[in-house]
């Protein structure tokens, strides 16, 4: 058990260290200017672990609207969801429009969230979410 | 690799070993001294409010059916504490019931149903559809559950949550205005009373009891001062909404949960305000030009108590029984579902509170009654919440019973004079 807690700790640390550190620099990888767009935008409702709020936002760990699709995935982005059945379950509040985030913040955040809470799907790119809108308008 | 892989399997294989060791019936919820829980039925599914009647069945309400069934009877016949038979009835599912001598309402998140009871506290023909009482009320998902309770004098109370945060143009969209006047308060986002026995009521036969009040999940008729209470569950999001004048810190912590006194008439005051337990004010909200500072709702009446932010009272109960002690006869328990919108700060809430009453007021400071529904001390997402408290009922001999809609446990709490030591 104490192997198990040192690891624990030793891996908060230096998570919390790097962090710290990248505060100080400028942002520079999609992964972590996408983490930054998370905490501010999506994290209240998703969830610091992605596991959403059970009957009200939806978890974003697998699922087939994260993972699948990246238009229909940029469409949720830009003009909110609501009503829609995920996994048998449906989610009381409603999700706004993003659409004031910029091609790059959704491009960013998508990839972020893409690459996290157990997902591995490809990136996102600004130009995808430049075509998205532009066909949805 | 291989030994952090054997501390996780001694790790499991104690946890597990642990839970065998503990008769299977017992809880670690943490209650005053001479106070215990027991579970008296584990698994019934999504169990939101409930009741129980005089001869001690207990009926639980369902938010998602259970084997096509939306409410489920349980009945310990042995008198053992724990509930050893199950029946499902109720083609619909919801959140509300209700009980008087001869009826139990329950309610899906459009109507009102209620199923004729014989002497012995069962319904009177299984199988045969219920009446409908109120039907068409609005459900557009958020906040639609339909909370019920009843007067003395033949009327039903529905709550009729607004769909809607804050009656913003765009909901939940940052820096968007609120609708003046709100146009959500014309149906919704309010206490709405109709007759407890006459069909197929809809809002034209029904009257707007209480407005301004956004989502009320708890509500109870105190028999004592004749009138309805209610616990209201607060606005979300101050600072992901207006990110210059609230910040995430302020925002886990305002507004607050409240508990209102309602006479005919009221209006609590939301969207336009919110109430602020620092300041002790009704505040402007941002949406309608509010800064965090400036005051409103000067006809909006103030709560009666008001608790943390966020956690959600999602049941309202006065108790009448004499098992408990003396202080807590008349006082309002309030269960707490527990917060989602605290994040990123850590999540709270997931407990049942007890107000003291005197007089049909409060009659001093609310406390925890029963905490440990959670499981764990710190919950980062609600999810990680192992049961969470969302339905409260007084049995025949005064226990207490607390519905959890995560595993559908329901929990009978007791208290046993001369054991507090």
């Amino acid at each position: 058990m104490k192997v198990c807690i040192v690891v624990v700790i030793g891996i908060a640390c230096t998570t919390s260290f790097a962090l710290k550190a990248q505060d100080a620099r400028t942002v520079e990888s999609p992964a972590e200017r996408g983490k930054m767009v998370y905490e501010q935008t999506c994290l209240p409702c998703h969830q610091a672990d992605g596991s959403g709020v059970p009957n009200l936002a939806p978890p974003l760990i697998k699922g087939i609207f994260v993972n699948g699709d990246k238009k229909r995935l940029i469409t949720i982005l830009l003009q909110g969801l609501q009503d829609v059945e995920i996994n048998g379950e449906y989610y009381a509040n409603p999700m706004p429009a993003f659409d004031y985030l910029s091609d790059q913040e959704i491009a960013d955040v998508l990839t972020y969230v893409r690459n996290h809470f157990s997902n591995d799907a490809s990136p996102v790119h600004a130009t995808e979410v430049m075509e998205t809108r532009k066909t949805k308008q | 690799m291989k030994k952090l892989l054997l501390v996780w399997l001694t790790a499991a294989a104690g946890i597990l070993g642990g839970f065998q060791n503990k008769p299977e019936d017992e809880v670690q919820l943490k209650l005053p001294a001479g106070f215990s829980a027991r579970i008296f039925a584990d698994d019934v599914g999504r169990a939101r409010h409930l009741v129980v009647t005089p001869q001690g069945n207990v009926f639980v309400k369902l938010s998602r059916l259970e084997n096509g069934k939306g409410i489920v009877l349980l009945q310990d016949l042995n008198k053992d504490g724990k509930a050893e038979k199950r029946t499902g009835f109720g083609d619909f599912p919801g959140t509300g019931i209700a009980l008087t001598r001869d009826y139990l309402y329950a309610s899906s998140d459009e109507d009102v149903f209620r199923f004729a009871l014989d002497g012995n506290g069962n319904i009177k023909s299984a199988g045969a559809p219920p009446e409908r009482i109120v039907t068409g009320l609005i459900n557009r998902r958020q906040h639609a559950a339909k909370a019920i309770t009843l007067d003395n004098r033949g009327n039903i109370y529905v709550n009729i949550g607004a769909f809607s945060n804050a009656c913003q143009e765009r909901d939940r969209t940052k820096e968007s205005k609120g609708m003046m006047p709100c146009p959500v308060l014309d149906s919704a986002g309010g206490i709405w009373q109709f007759n407890a026995a006459k069909h197929d009521q809809t809002y034209g036969d029904g009257k707007r009891y209480a407005t301004g009040l956004r989502n009320v999940v708890g509500l109870d008729w105190n028999k004592q001062s004749n009138q309805l209470f209610v616990t209201q569950h607060g606005r979300d999001q101050l600072s992901q909404l207006f990110p210059d004048l609230y910040d995430s810190k302020q925002s886990a912590e305002l507004p607050a949960e409240t508990l209102y006194a309602i006479k005919q008439g009221d209006d609590c005051g939301w969207p336009y305000i919110y109430y602020d337990a620092f300041q002790k004010k009704k505040i402007l909200s941002p949406e309608y030009g509010g800064d965090g500072k400036k005051t409103g709702g000067e006809k909006a009446i103030d709560p009666l108590v008001s608790f943390p932010a966020h956690i959600a009272p999602n049941a309202l109960l006065f108790y009448t029984g004499t098992m408990f002690p003396e202080r807590y006869r008349n006082g309002a328990f309030i269960a707490f579902h527990g917060s989602w919108n605290r994040a990123p700060e850590m999540q709270k809430g997931y407990f049942v509170a007890f107000v003291p009453f005197k007089n049909g007021k409060p009659s001093g400071q609310w406390e925890i009654f029963a905490d440990n529904f959670a499981g764990t001390k710190e919950i980062q997402a609600p999810g990680q919440a192992q049961h969470r408290p969302c339905g409260l009922a007084q049995g025949p001999d005064g226990a207490l019973y607390v519905s959890d809609d995560v595993k559908g446990t329901i929990y009978k709490i007791t208290y046993k004079r001369g054991a507090s030591r």
